[in-house]
């Protein structure tokens, strides 16, 4: 029979072409199956204006885990992650604070706001240091259910109890601070310095419904330290070829392992046959018979989309039902016809290679989460901003270059008008607020791509355009994510697997779902593991 | 009172004048014909001596930018500290194929030849490149002084050996968008078809530049060659067209990390000169130094060549191998100490014991992480007999001031080695 498979992996982003190429290495015969006409899912990197390539989605890297790059010899299948080397948050006064990889000239910079928190600053460094060593330890493990009395969970709980008993007094004690706390009030602890903690508490509220001071977002901020690159946590980076390299890196790997991979491919459905998966149904009409069908889509989609509802029971059905999605986010994508100038910083310099912080104070950040919490998205926006062609000149023809402007907070539900009708409203929005940092802007774009949370769920699937495919909120994570119960990769059907971004550890472009998914499911399937794995 | 204060500040005067011309006189190290334009970037202020150069260590506050210039974009290295030999003369190629290691007649006229030379006892001088400029003209890049050894090479030949080192300012410009910024300014020649290791004549902005499509890095890149007073219009001319692509200035740290890449040598790290050695020991034929491909002992004799004619008999005791650090082991190491893996960064020179079994059979002269290829990489020096690919040997690594060991992999070097390092866009 042809069209039959060991296992079948739904969606090709970064997750599931990773659980697919490690389900390869340990000798299954594996497709993926990917219904655009790339794969990548959040992480793709498109031409959409001839000559400039845009980093739709997801734009910078960092939390990508190293033994996946080791594993999987991601370099020799092209990738390679440029440094982000500096953060500059302009001013409406026409200054700035810019920090950078030089040590000290960042102290001083920070001096000119305030002495002490330029020596707050590197206690503050050392703590989060200890912190994401601290949970590094959870991103390896399959979470354990404290509820459940197995000698599986038992003996994981005793290593997690380990671990954090490992950790000194202190560390613990900021740890539980993290957890429950809000960015703000988290960083207040060191700094006073509003622009600063803005800047940092905007770490916090990325891809989040939160604002700075709502508590949670302390783990969030947490969430975007854990990534490390080389050794160095904190360190985020941009990917040679944008976002969509690191997809075509992984892709490629998954293929020389024997993963086959189809495009333009959708699901319908997941086959079930005896209570055990059977294969899937396309749209097309087509089915695909295989032993394993694993989802990588959100739990929306993995329970309440692909898969009938009379197979799953209906606790966890409303459970899921009542999973946060709460999409916030937008882009726009500009294409420029030469270098952006800051009003803080005129000219061409090594500060357009870093990222551009629109986060002045708190409360501005706050405010902009005003706005969405009463369903408008927000009139004076937080913006991340890269320029990918400073860093990667291949990005645009020379000379030339693209941005990345990553926005918050546009809320999926609108109160007023649809996404459809008010999307150039939101563009114009961005573009008038950037433009009061950098003035040329408005005279040097070429093309510009505004992204509504409606556009990331119909283009790539997303529930409500959530960027890490569910909150990242305290009640959606570890042995809660996406469900009590569910919350180790598998479902109540047997063999039907969930290894996206909605499962441990959650969002970002890390990897870490899609490798332990894979983990299990080998378990399960009592296939040998292999060194690395 | 008033007075002895003035007379004190008059003499203190005096001094800083003299020391001031005093330090003119003899300054060292001397500025290159770059360092107008260096000196400006070079916000660091970090300078190494290079053969008493003066070389920028790195631009910016870290290397990273500049590593990465060199393996995403475009690096421009000032390499003018090479010292450059050209050969002319009737008896020029008989006097080259006496000195290298390799077959000149192999060699065509706008072809370079990468080669080592060596003493009676086959040990190692130097190494460099061999540009053939004419049937008989030849331009030799050396790491060190060589006008002795060559002349004393050439004795009863018909040659002259002139050292242009200072008549010749050498410029590289590496990485894979090289090419495109010289086809924007450079005309007299295709580069699309210039092939790995050869050179062409040709002009920037009107004055007369030599491209070689060689280099330091196991990339894609070219060694400019021009006279000094163009030398601040070639490094302008590449800084103003390359900037579009990514052209960044890059120093002596990053260098080192893309050599260590490439597997390339360095002299003084990782071999020793056999006329600066003070023992036997510290010597090494090009067999034991990794280069055996490079010594051609057929058809042609050459210095030292009975001595290594010997040594492939015998077998060689030592060879130079690349080594793959295993990451997980050093991440254990330094996990066991609560600490994150201390050893990114810069390339390291320091010689490293390496183990097998418990007993030194070697060391490593030369090591680095490579952010591109995620791996902690090393040069070492193994014998023989642990020498082959695969083999699994203990690399020395030192953790909280604890020395502790590393499992590493021999492997075949070039570490990278991209394909666009050779390619032509249009092969012939």
């Amino acid at each position: 029979m042809p069209n039959k498979y060991d296992a079948i992996i739904i969606g090709g982003g970064h997750n599931g072409l990773i659980n697919a190429a490690y389900l390869a290495r340990a000798g299954l015969k594996v497709l993926v199956l990917e219904q655009r006409y790339l794969v990548g899912g959040a992480t793709v990197t498109e031409e959409l204006y001839p000559g400039f390539k845009y980093t739709v989605f997801s734009y910078v890297v960092s939390l990508m885990r190293p033994e996946i790059i080791r594993d999987l010899d991601l370099p020799r299948h092209g990738l390679t992650v440029l440094p982000l080397e500096s953060t500059l948050t302009p001013l409406s006064d026409g200054t700035c604070l810019y920090r950078d990889n030089d040590h000290y000239r960042t102290l001083r910079d920070i001096a000119r706001f305030s002495q002490r928190d330029a020596e707050a600053y590197e206690d503050y460094g050392r703590t989060m240091l200890f912190m994401a060593k601290a949970v590094k330890y959870m991103l390896g493990i399959i979470p354990p259910d404290p509820t459940k009395i197995n000698p599986k969970d038992l003996f994981g709980l005793a290593g997690l109890g380990k671990h954090l008993l490992g950790l000194s007094e202190e560390n613990l004690h900021m740890l539980i601070k993290l957890m429950t706390m809000s960015s703000a009030d988290f960083l207040e602890q060191w700094f006073e310095t509003d622009v600063l903690k803005a800047t940092l508490a905007a770490s916090g509220i990325i891809g989040t419904f939160l604002g700075p001071r709502s508590p949670g977002t302390a783990y969030v901020l947490l969430h975007h330290y854990m990534g490390e690159i080389d050794g160095n946590f904190r360190t985020w980076g941009f990917a040679k070829g944008g976002t969509g390299a690191i997809a075509d890196a992984i892709a490629s790997a998954a293929r020389e392992l024997g993963v086959e991979i189809q495009t333009e491919t959708a699901v319908e459905k997941v086959m079930v046959k005896g209570g055990k998966v059977a294969g899937v149904a396309l749209k097309n009409g087509n089915e695909f018979l295989s032993d394993v069908v694993v989802s990588s889509l959100d739990p929306n989609m993995t329970f309440l989309k692909l898969i009938d509802a009379e197979h799953l029971p209906v606790d966890l059905l409303a459970s899921i039902k009542k999973f946060k999605f709460n999409g916030s986010s937008g882009k726009v994508n500009l294409a420029l016809d030469a270098a952006p100038d800051l009003k803080c910083m005129p000219g061409y310099g090594p500060h357009l290679r870093g990222a551009i912080s629109i986060s002045p104070s708190v409360d501005y950040l706050e405010r902009a989460y005003d706005d969405a919490k009463y369903g408008n998205f927000s009139q004076k926006p937080y913006i991340d901003i890269i320029i990918p062609s400073m860093i990667d000149p291949d990005m645009a023809p020379p000379g030339k270059h693209v941005m990345s402007c990553f926005v918050q907070y546009a809320p999926y539900n609108l109160k007023e008008g649809t996404w459809e009708e008010r999307r150039e409203e939101f563009g114009d929005t961005v573009i008038n607020t950037v433009a009061e940092y950098i003035p040329n802007l408005k005279d040097i774009i070429l093309h510009r791509q505004v992204i509504t949370p409606l556009d990331i769920e119909q283009t790539i699937g997303l529930s409500q355009g959530n960027i890490f495919a569910g909150e990242l909120s305290l009640s959606q994570l570890f042995f809660l994510r996406p469900a009590a119960g569910i919350a180790k990769y598998r479902t109540p059907v047997k063999n039907y697997y969930q290894c996206g971004s909605g499962t441990h550890p959650g969002g970002g472009i890390m990897g870490a779902p899609g490798r332990l998914a894979a983990m299990e499911i080998l378990k399960d399937l009592r296939k040998p593991r292999r060194e690395g794995q | 009172m008033f007075s002895k204060k003035f007379a004190n500040y008059f003499i203190l005067r005096i001094l800083l004048a003299c020391n001031f011309e005093f330090f003119f006189e003899i300054s060292m190290p001397i500025p290159t014909p770059f360092h107008l334009r260096t000196s400006v970037l070079c916000k660091s202020h970090e300078w190494r001596n290079w053969s008493g150069y003066l070389a920028a260590i790195k631009y910016g506050p870290t290397h990273d930018h500049e590593y990465y210039a060199i393996r995403n974009s475009a690096g421009l290295i000032d390499v003018n500290s090479l010292f450059k030999y050209e050969i002319t003369g009737p008896d020029a190629a008989l006097l080259v194929d006496r000195i290298i290691t390799r077959d000149v007649s192999k060699c065509k006229v706008g072809q370079v030849l990468y080669t080592s030379w060596c003493d009676e006892a086959g040990k190692m001088i130097d190494d460099g490149t061999v540009q053939r400029l004419q049937e008989n003209h030849f331009r030799i890049t050396a790491a060190d002084p060589s006008l002795r050894w060559f002349q004393d090479c050439g004795l009863g030949m018909a040659v002259n050996i002139e050292n242009v080192s200072e008549k010749l300012c050498a410029l590289a410009l590496q990485g894979p968008n090289s090419r495109n910024i010289l086809k924007e300014i450079f005309t007299g020649a295709d580069l699309d078809s210039l092939k790995f290791f050869w050179l062409a004549d040709g002009e920037i902005d009107g004055f007369p530049v030599t491209i070689s499509r060689t280099g330091y890095t196991g990339d894609l890149g070219y060694e400019l060659w021009v006279a000094p007073e163009n030398a601040l219009k070639l490094w302008d001319a590449l800084m103003e067209t390359g900037r579009g692509h990514g052209i960044t200035a890059a120093g002596l740290d990053a260098l080192d990390m893309v050599r260590i890449e490439a597997g390339l040598l360095l002299i003084e790290v990782d071999y020793i000169s056999s006329m600066k050695a003070l023992i036997e020991a510290r010597k090494s034929s090009p067999f034991e130094a990794g280069l055996g491909w490079s010594v051609k002992l057929a058809n042609k004799d050459f210095v030292g060549r009975k001595a290594l004619l010997a040594e492939k008999e015998k077998g060689s005791r030592w060879n130079l191998v690349g080594l793959e650090v295993k990451w997980q082991d050093i991440e254990r190491l330094f996990d066991a100490v609560d600490l994150p893996p201390l050893v990114a960064g810069t390339a390291s020179r320091l010689a490293v014991p390496v183990y097998k079994k418990g007993k030194q059979i070697g060391q490593a002269t030369s090591s680095t992480f490579s952010p591109l290829l995620k791996k902690y990489i090393a040069l070492a020096t193994l014998k023989t007999e642990y020498a082959e690919p695969g083999t699994k040997v203990n690399f020395e690594i030192t953790v909280e001031f604890v020395r502790k060991q590393a499992e590493a992999t021999v492997v075949q070097t070039p570490f990278f080695n991209p394909e666009r390092k050779r390619s032509c866009p249009k092969s012939e």
